[in-house]
C-alpha cells in the first residue's frame, strides 16, 4: 500500500495530459460504480455513528476505485466498432463490405436459413447468448447452439405456434400454442401443458423471479411460478387484445403496448397498472426497453417512433418514417427497428447519459419477400438475430454487444456442471414477486417518517372552530311520529358541539401553572418573618 | 474504414487441460447485474435462516462431580484445561477435548467457593467455607494424558488455615500475590502462612473479588452491603467506592479495555463502569430474569457471558444492552459460574445439577479447518446479514429464540409491569408543573451514592 502510494506520488509530478484525460475518464467510471450519492452525514449527531459512517463510506469509494481501474486495465476483450473516414456515411455500409473486413469467426455469424414452409419465425436467445429457439407460426420448433451452429432438436407440434420464450437456461423452453402454452424440456419432450392461461399471445420470462408472463387474446395478464407451478397473479388489464408484451430488465415490470396508445407497465401484486403513458395516437406495435431501465422505445402505426425517459416519463425523442414492427435495444445501447423487409440500427450519437440523440447507424435490406417478424440481439455478440416469413437470418452489427461477459452472471462457455451450480445458485437467489417495483433500489431504505409538528395554539384554535362549525351545520334526521320535538332536538346538537370541543385539550394549562408560581412568589414576599420557613421552595 | 466485431476464440476462453481449473472472467458492470438490491435482500434472508438451521451451541457436558459446581477457573497457558470445583470440596482438572477428569485435588472438607490459577499456570489455589487456603503444584500436561483413564489425586503444596470462612479468590496477573475475600479482603503471598494485607471497611463480608489485567495493583471487590470497592495494593484504603441498590455476585474486568468493569447484580442486570467514573454506570445489560451469578468477558473483549440463577447462560456484547444469544437446557439448573475459554470459541457453565456443560460461543460456527472458499461465503453471509438485519423479515429470523417457559412468562410480567410504571410517571408528569418530576437514567438510578 506504502509503495503504491509512493508511486502515486512521484507520477503526479509529471503529469502528461492524456493521463489528465484518462483520470477524468476514472472519475466517470468510478461514480458508474458508487451506485449512487453517499450518505450525509453532516445532518447526524451521534458522533459514533458518524465514524461509522464515514469508514463505510471510505470502503465504498475504495473498492469503486479498484473496480474502475479494473475495468480500464484488466478487462479481456474490447468493444466491436464501425468508423468510417471523410464523407461516408455509416448507414450505407453492407454486410457484405462488413464480410470483407472482419475475421472468418465474425462471417459465419451472417447466414439465413430458409425454411419457407413454415411460416413467420419468432426468436429468444437464453441469457449467455450461446443457445437459441426458432419458433415457425406452422409449428416448427427448433432448439440451436449457436457456437457450433449445432441443431440440438427440432420438433413439429403440429399446431400454430405464437410465441417462443427460453426459461431460466436452454433446458427448458416455453412454446405459445393454439390453445394452450406449453413448456417442453431440451430434447423436446412435452413437460407441462399451462391451460390456465388459455390462448396465448405473448409469453416472456423474468429470470430473477422465475416467473412466466403471458398475456392472451382476451387480455388477461398471468404470471406463474415455473419452479412450483403456482398461478402468481392473474390480472385482467381491461383494455382488450394486445399482443405487444415486454419485461423491462433493470426492475422486471411488464409493459402491454394497447389499441388505444397508451403503454400501461404491470407488477404482479396489484390489479391496477403501476403507470400509464398515453403514447401515441393510435396502436401500440412494439416496445422495446433499454438495459439501464432508463429508456423505453415505442413505435405506433402512424409510422413515429418514440423515445421515452422512464424517470421522468417523458418524451426524448420522435423519429419520423416508418412503422417499425419490431424493436429491440442491443447491451450497448444501440435500437433496431424492423420494417417489412428492411431493418434499421440506431444508435445513440451524443455520449451523456442525460441528453439522447438516436441517428441512424446501419440499414440492411433483406430479399423483397421476407416480412420481418422478430428482431432480437445477440447477448455478447455484436450480432442480430432476424426471425421473418421465410426462416430466420443473422447479420453482424460492430459494437452491439458487451465484450466482456462475467462467468457468474452469464457464461457462453459453460459445462454441464457450471450450469447445473449455477441453476442451484439461481434458485437460491429467486426473489419473491413483491420485490417487482418502478424503482428497485428503494429496497432497505428507510421509509422516510412523518413526523407530524406540533401545532400552535392558534392553528388549534382554528381546527377547533371548524368542528364546532362542522358540529352545528349537520343536519339532524328528521323524526317522526312525535319524536321530533323541538326542546329535544336543540338538546342533540349542544351534545354534539360539545363532543366536537372534548376533543381538543384545554388550552389554559401553562397559564395555571405560572399562575401558580407567580402566586407562591408573591406569597413568599409577604408571609412574617417567622412563616418564612413554611414557603414554597422554588 | 475500420470495423472490428467481437470474435471470441474458444481457446482463450475455456481450460486446456482437464487437470486445469475453468477458466473464470470478471466484469463489475452494475448494468449487468439488475435488481441487485432485492438479491443481496434474498441472500440476507437465506444467510439468517441458514444460521438458524446450523445453529447447534451445545457441545457436551463434563459429568463426574457429585455436588453442584461451584467455582471454575482457566488456565491461561494451557487452551484444554478447566479447573472446577463443587460444593463437596472436589476440585478437579478436566481435559475438554475428552471431557474427561485428567486429574483431582482432594482435601477441602467443605464447599470450595473460590479457584484460581498463577499467572504462569504452575499453581492452583483454592479456598473454601472450611477456613482454609490450599496450593496445589498443577501436573504438566504430557500426551499420554489425554488416553491414560487413571486419574491422579495429588496432594496440595501448602495448606493456610484462617480465621474465617472464604468467598472469593483471585490471582494477581503478573505478581505471586492473591487476594482473597471473607470477612475482609486479604492479600497473600505463596510462601507466608497469613496474608500480607488485610483491608476492613465495615463489617460485612467481601463476597468477589477481581484483580485488573492492565494494572497489577488494582482489583476490584463485592461486599455484601451492596457495594462495588475499586482497592490500590499501594494504597492503605479504598480507591474508589459505590454503594448500589442490589449486591454485586461477580466482577469481570474488560482485558481489552481494563480500565472498564462489568458487574453482576442480583437484581437480574450487569452494570459497566468505567473504573475512574464509579458515579454512572456506561451501560446497563438488562436481559436476566433472575439474579446474575457469575460473568467473564471474552478475551477479544467485546463480549461476556453470564449466569444466571434463572437456569440460563447468556452472552451480551460489551456495549449492547440486550443479549445477543441465549443458552438453555432441561437438565441444566442454577447456573453458578462461567467462563468463556481462551480461544474465544466456546463458553463453559458450572450449574447446580453437578455438570460442567460446553457450548460454542456463536452457535452456528462451523468448527474445525474452514476451506479458504467456505470461509469466504460464511464472510459474504455474516455481511450481507449485518447489512440488512433491520429489515423486519430478517430482523424477525435474526432474533427469534425459544425461550423456557418460566423465562419466557417471567420476562412478559416484567414487561408488564415497567410499561405500567413508565405510564404512570408520564402521567404524573404530564399533570404536574413541568421541570418538578425529574427521572434519572437508569445508569444512574441504581446507584445510591459514591462514597469516599
Amino acid at each position: 500500500m506504502e509503495l503504491s502510494s509512493e508511486d502515486n506520488n512521484l507520477t503526479e509530478k509529471v503529469l502528461p495530459p492524456i493521463e489528465q484525460e484518462s483520470d477524468v475518464e476514472l472519475e466517470t467510471t468510478v461514480k458508474k460504480y458508487l451506485r449512487g450519492e453517499g450518505a450525509d452525514l453532516e445532518t447526524l449527531k451521534d458522533k459514533k455513528l458518524k465514524t461509522q459512517l464515514a469508514s463505510r463510506e471510505k470502503l465504498y469509494g475504495k473498492s469503486a476505485k479498484t473496480a474502475a481501474k479494473i475495468e480500464k486495465w484488466l478487462l479481456p476483450a474490447e468493444a466491436g466498432y464501425l468508423e468510417t473516414d471523410g464523407l461516408e456515411k455509416t448507414w450505407r455500409v453492407k454486410q457484405t463490405d462488413i464480410a470483407n473486413e472482419v475475421d472468418l469467426l465474425s462471417s459465419r455469424n451472417q447466414y439465413d436459413i430458409v425454411l419457407p414452409d413454415f411460416g413467420p419465425y419468432k426468436l429468444d436467445f437464453t441469457a449467455s447468448g450461446r443457445h437459441m429457439i426458432a419458433g415457425g407460426r406452422k409449428g416448427h420448433l427448433a432448439l440451436v447452439d449457436m457456437m457450433s451452429m449445432n441443431l440440438i432438436k427440432e420438433i413439429q407440434v403440429k399446431e400454430t405456434v405464437r410465441d417462443v420464450a427460453f426459461l431460466h437456461n436452454e433446458q427448458f423452453f416455453a412454446a405459445a400454442q393454439k390453445k394452450y402454452a406449453y413448456i417442453y424440456g431440451r430434447d423436446g419432450t412435452e413437460l407441462h401443458c399451462l391451460k390456465e392461461r388459455g390462448p396465448v399471445s405473448r409469453l416472456r420470462f423474468l429470470k430473477n423471479h422465475f416467473l412466466l408472463a403471458s398475456v392472451n387474446k382476451s387480455g388477461q395478464l398471468h404470471y406463474q411460478d415455473v419452479t412450483y407451478g403456482g398461478m402468481v397473479a392473474s390480472i385482467r388489464t381491461g383494455k382488450g387484445r394486445t399482443d405487444v408484451m415486454e419485461v423491462n430488465p433493470y426492475n422486471g415490470v411488464v409493459a402491454l403496448g394497447h389499441t388505444g396508445g397508451t403503454v400501461t407497465m404491470w407488477k404482479p401484486t396489484s390489479q391496477a397498472p403501476l403507470v400509464q403513458m398515453q403514447c401515441h395516437p393510435g396502436p401500440v406495435s412494439s416496445v422495446a426497453f433499454h438495459p439501464n431501465g432508463h429508456l423505453m422505445a415505442t413505435s405506433g402505426k402512424e409510422r413515429k417512433l418514440k423515445i421515452w425517459d422512464l424517470r421522468k416519463f417523458e418524451e426524448v425523442q420522435t423519429i419520423h418514417g416508418f412503422h417499425a414492427k419490431t424493436l429491440s435495444f442491443s447491451q450497448k445501447g444501440l435500437l433496431a427497428a424492423g420494417t417489412g423487409s428492411f431493418v434499421q440500427i440506431l444508435g445513440d450519437s451524443s455520449g451523456g447519459s442525460s441528453s439522447h440523440n438516436y441517428s441512424r447507424y446501419m440499414n440492411h435490406s433483406m430479399v423483397k419477400g421476407y416480412q420481418i417478424e422478430k428482431l432480437m440481439f445477440r447477448p455478447y455478440e455484436d450480432v442480430i438475430g432476424i426471425g421473418h416469413s421465410m426462416g430466420w437470418s443473422s447479420i453482424l452489427i460492430p459494437g452491439s454487444g458487451e465484450p466482456n461477459f462475467d462467468s457468474w452472471v452469464a457464461n457462453p462457455f459453460e459445462t454441464s456442471k457450471q450450469r447445473r451450480e449455477k441453476e442451484v445458485h439461481l434458485l437460491l437467489d429467486k426473489l419473491p414477486p413483491e420485490t417487482i417495483m418502478l424503482d428497485p433500489s428503494k429496497i432497505g431504505a428507510m421509509k422516510p417518517s412523518r413526523r407530524k409538528e406540533k401545532q400552535s395554539r392558534e392553528e388549534i384554535e382554528a381546527e377547533k372552530e371548524v368542528a364546532i362549525e362542522a358540529a352545528k351545520s349537520t343536519e339532524l334526521k328528521k323524526k317522526t311520529k312525535g319524536r321530533n320535538k323541538p326542546s329535544k332536538r336543540t338538546k342533540k346538537k349542544k351534545e354534539m358541539v360539545e363532543n366536537a370541543k372534548r376533543t381538543f385539550p384545554e388550552q389554559g394549562h401553562n397559564n395555571t401553572a405560572s399562575k401558580k408560581r407567580r402566586i407562591g412568589e408573591d406569597a413568599a414576599a409577604e408571609l412574617p418573618a417567622s412563616l418564612k420557613r413554611f414557603a414554597r421552595k422554588n | 474504414m475500420k470495423i472490428k466485431t467481437l470474435s471470441r476464440s474458444v481457446d482463450e476462453y475455456t481450460r486446456e487441460r482437464s487437470q486445469d481449473l475453468q477458466r473464470v472472467f470478471h466484469n463489475f458492470d452494475p448494468s449487468l447485474r439488475p435488481m441487485e438490491k432485492a438479491v443481496e435482500y434474498k441472500r440476507a434472508l437465506t444467510a439468517a435462516k441458514l444460521e438458524k438451521i446450523f445453529a447447534r451451541p451445545f457441545v457436551g457436558a463434563m459429568d463426574g462431580h457429585r455436588d453442584g459446581v461451584s467455582c471454575m477457573a482457566k488456565n491461561p497457558n494451557y487452551l484444554k484445561g478447566i479447573f472446577s470445583a463443587s460444593m463437596d470440596g472436589d476440585i478437579r482438572l478436566w481435559d475438554i477435548s475428552s471431557r474427561r477428569t485428567v486429574c483431582q485435588f482432594p482435601g477441602h472438607q467443605g464447599a470450595v467457593r473460590g479457584l484460581t490459577v498463577s499467572t504462569d499456570g504452575n499453581v492452583l489455589v483454592s479456598c473454601g467455607t472450611d477456613c482454609t487456603v490450599r496450593l496445589w503444584k498443577v501436573p504438566r500436561p504430557t500426551l499420554e494424558d489425554s488416553s491414560v483413564s487413571s486419574e491422579n489425586f495429588i496432594e496440595p503444596a501448602a495448606e493456610y488455615v484462617w480465621k474465617n470462612a472464604f468467598w472469593a479468590v483471585d490471582h494477581q496477573f503478573e505478581g505471586d500475590l492473591f487476594a482473597t475475600a471473607g470477612a475482609q479482603l486479604e492479600i497473600w503471598n505463596h510462601n507466608r502462612a497469613s496474608p500480607v494485607q488485610s483491608f476492613q471497611w465495615g463489617t460485612d463480608s467481601v463476597i468477589s473479588v477481581r484483580f485488573n489485567p492492565g494494572e497489577p495493583d488494582i482489583l476490584a471487590t463485592s461486599a455484601s452491603d451492596r457495594s462495588i470497592t475499586i482497592y490500590d495494593l499501594r494504597m492503605s484504603s479504598a480507591a474508589r467506592r459505590i454503594i448500589m441498590m442490589t449486591k454485586t455476585n461477580s466482577i469481570a474486568w474488560n482485558p481489552m479495555e481494563p480500565m472498564n468493569l462489568t458487574a453482576a447484580n442480583e437484581d437480574g442486570s450487569c452494570y459497566s463502569f468505567d473504573g475512574r467514573k464509579m458515579d454512572e454506570a456506561k451501560c446497563v445489560h438488562k436481559d436476566h430474569v433472575s439474579a446474575v451469578m457469575d460473568i467473564d468477558f471474552s478475551p477479544t473483549g467485546r463480549e461476556f457471558v453470564t449466569g444466571s440463577y434463572d437456569r440460563s447462560v447468556r452472552i451480551f456484547p460489551y456495549n449492547g444492552g440486550h443479549s445477543r444469544e441465549i443458552y438453555h437446557t432441561k437438565r441444566m439448573q442454577r447456573v453458578f459460574c462461567v467462563k468463556y475459554s481462551c480461544d474465544a470459541t466456546y463458553v463453559l457453565s458450572g450449574s447446580d445439577d453437578t455438570n460442567l456443560r460446553l457450548w460454542k460461543a456463536k452457535a452456528s460456527e462451523q468448527l474445525g479447518v474452514i476451506l479458504p472458499r467456505e470461509q469466504k461465503k460464511h464472510e459474504y453471509n455474516e455481511a450481507v446479514k449485518n447489512r440488512y438485519k433491520h429489515l423486519p423479515e430478517v430482523k424477525r429470523i435474526v432474533r427469534h429464540r425459544h425461550l423456557p417457559k418460566p423465562i419466557y412468562k417471567a420476562l412478559g410480567i416484567i414487561r408488564t409491569v415497567n410499561d405500567s410504571k413508565r405510564r404512570k410517571e408520564d402521567r404524573r408528569r404530564a399533570h404536574s408543573a413541568p421541570g418538578t418530576i425529574v427521572t434519572k437514567p437508569l445508569r444512574q438510578r441504581r446507584i445510591i451514592k459514591e462514597v469516599e
